[in-house]
C-alpha cells in the first residue's frame, strides 16, 4: 500500500495527461482500492481481498461502513469508479473513452479527496449522519 | 399520481434558516416558481429550527422534538397534509424524525414530554407529508404541467445537476424512493435533471451528482471542503457543463464560495455559474432575473443568462 501523498501525486499526473489509454481504468480502480485499503487499515482493520459485485473496491467500502455510516457518503462515488471502469473495459475503442477516463480520473480523486479529508477529520461527511462518535463519547441525558 | 397532485396544490411551507440568510435568493425563487405555477405556499407559522446538525450533534433526540414541533403546528393548527422543505438540511432532518417517530418508541415518549412541556400538541408519526421542493414540482405540477406553463427556454444550456449528499442519505428514512418508475432513485436521482430537460436545458452526464462537497467543514477545514469542491465544479466543466444547478443551501453556498476560494487560494480559476434549480426553472416561466434572485447569488451570473438568451 503506496503511502497517500504518491497516490494523490499520481492521481494529479494522470489528470493533466492530454489523452489516456483505455488501460488506465483498472490504473484508477486499484488507485481507488489502496484508498479504501488506508481508511480501512485506520480503523484497525484488515483491508478485505474480497470482491462484492465482483468488485473488491465495493467490498472494501462495505468493510470501510461497518460502524461508521457517514462513511457512505461516498458509496456512489465508489460505484460511479465501477460503472465508469465498465464502461471503458467493455468498449474501449467507444469514441467517448478519453472522455469517460477523463471523468474516471476526477471521480478516483473525489474519493481520495474524501478518504484523505476523513483521515483527518473524521466527522467529515457526518453532516447527514451527525457526529455518530461525540454522541458515543458522551450519550448526553434526555432533555427535560 | 392525481390525488397527489391534488394534495401538492397548497402545501405547508418550511423554509427554514437558510432561506432566510445566505440562501434568500433560493426562497424568493422557490415562491416566484410556485405563484407562476399557482401552486399555494402557506409558511409555517412560528416554525423554529429543524436542529441542523448542531443540536443533532448534542443530543438527536432534541433534534426529533424540534423537527416534530414544526410538523406538528403544520398538522394541528394549521391543518395542512404536507410540508414542503426546500432546504436539503431541513428536509432531511424532518423525514429522519419522521422515522424515528415510527421507529423508536423512546423518541416518542421524549417528544411527547417535550411537546407537553412547550404546550402544543405532540405530534404522531404519519399526521403530514415531508417532501422537497423537488417532489413539489414533479409531482404537484408534472412535467406536462411545467411544459404548458413555459413562457421561455433554457435550450442551448447545459447543466449538471448537483443534488448533494442529504436529499437521498441514508435511505431508510426515504421509504418513497426507489419505488420504480415514477420515483426518485438514492443512487441516481434525477428529478432536478427531468424538470430542468421540460424546461429545455440539456443536462450533462455528471457523475459526481451526490458527492460529498465537504460542506459542514467549510469553516473548521477550509482546505478539504475547496479541493472537494473544486473537484467536483472541475467534473462538472470537464463534462461540458455551463452551469450547476443545486437544490441545497449548504452545498450551494459551499459551491460559490469555495469556487472563489479555490482562486485565491490555490490559483484555480473555474467558470462555471452555479444557481439553484428554482433560479433556472423560474427564468423559464418568464420571470426576471431579479424576480429569481440572480442578484443574490455570490458570483454573477447575469450577464451570462443574458448572453444565453434566458435572462
Amino acid at each position: 500500500m503506496r503511502p497517500l501523498a504518491v497516490i494523490e501525486q499520481r492521481l494529479d499526473a494522470l489528470a493533466t495527461l492530454p489523452a489516456l489509454d483505455p488501460a488506465v481504468a483498472a490504473e484508477l480502480l486499484a488507485l481507488g482500492e489502496e484508498v479504501l485499503a488506508h481508511w480501512v487499515t485506520a480503523k484497525g482493520l484488515d483491508p478485505t481481498h474480497e470482491a462484492r459485485e465482483g468488485f473488491r473496491l465495493l467490498a472494501l467500502h462495505r468493510q470501510g461502513c461497518t460502524d461508521e455510516p457517514s462513511f457512505n457518503a461516498c458509496r456512489e462515488t465508489c460505484r460511479e469508479l465501477v460503472y465508469h471502469y465498465n464502461l471503458v473495459n467493455l468498449e474501449p475503442r467507444h469514441p467517448d473513452t478519453v472522455q469517460r477516463l477523463r471523468m474516471m480520473t476526477l471521480v478516483a480523486n473525489h474519493l481520495f479527496l474524501f478518504v484523505a479529508g476523513k483521515l483527518q477529520v473524521r466527522e467529515l461527511g457526518d453532516f447527514c449522519c451527525a457526529s455518530r462518535p461525540l454522541r458515543e463519547a458522551a450519550a448526553p441525558p434526555d432533555p427535560a | 399520481m392525481s390525488g397527489t397532485r391534488e394534495k401538492y396544490q397548497k402545501v405547508a411551507y418550511y423554509p427554514g434558516c437558510a432561506l432566510e440568510g445566505t440562501a434568500h435568493s433560493y426562497n424568493r425563487s422557490t415562491q416566484a416558481v410556485g405563484k407562476a405555477l399557482g401552486l399555494d405556499l402557506v409558511e409555517v407559522k412560528n416554525w423554529n429550527c429543524c436542529g441542523a446538525m448542531e443540536v443533532k450533534n448534542v443530543d438527536p433526540k432534541l433534534q426529533t422534538y424540534l423537527s416534530s414541533r414544526v410538523m406538528s403546528i403544520a398538522a394541528t393548527e394549521m391543518k395542512m397534509d404536507v410540508v414542503m422543505a426546500p432546504c436539503n438540511g431541513c428536509y432531511h432532518n424532518l423525514k429522519k424524525a419522521e422515522y424515528d417517530l415510527s421507529h423508536d418508541p423512546k423518541s416518542v415518549e421524549v417528544v411527547d414530554r417535550l411537546s407537553k412541556k412547550a404546550g402544543h400538541a405532540t405530534y404522531r408519526a404519519g399526521q403530514v407529508e415531508t417532501i422537497h421542493a423537488l417532489d413539489w414540482i414533479k409531482h404537484g405540477i408534472g412535467e406536462e404541467g411545467l411544459k404548458e406553463r413555459l413562457r421561455g427556454t433554457l435550450k442551448g444550456l447545459k447543466v449538471a445537476n448537483y443534488y448533494g449528499c442529504m436529499y437521498t442519505r441514508p435511505r431508510h428514512i426515504f421509504p418513497e424512493k426507489d419505488q420504480g418508475p415514477g420515483s426518485e432513485s438514492t443512487s441516481k436521482p434525477h428529478y432536478m435533471d427531468d424538470l430542468l430537460a421540460v424546461a429545455g436545458a440539456e443536462n450533462v452526464e455528471f457523475p459526481l451528482k451526490t458527492a460529498c462537497c465537504g460542506g459542514a467543514h467549510t469553516l473548521s477545514d477550509s482546505d478539504t471542503s475547496t479541493k472537494l469542491v473544486l473537484n467536483i465544479i472541475r467534473a462538472a466543466e470537464a463534462s461540458g457543463a455551463e452551469v450547476i444547478a443545486t437544490e441545497c443551501p449548504t452545498c450551494h453556498s459551499g459551491l460559490e464560495m469555495h469556487q472563489v476560494r479555490a482562486e485565491k487560494k490555490f490559483g484555480q480559476a473555474t467558470r462555471v455559474k452555479i444557481v439553484y434549480f428554482t433560479q433556472l426553472l423560474g427564468m423559464a416561466l418568464g420571470l426576471s432575473p431579479k424576480q429569481v434572485g440572480i442578484h443574490e447569488n455570490i458570483s454573477d451570473s447575469l450577464g451570462f443568462f443574458k448572453e444565453k438568451g434566458i435572462a
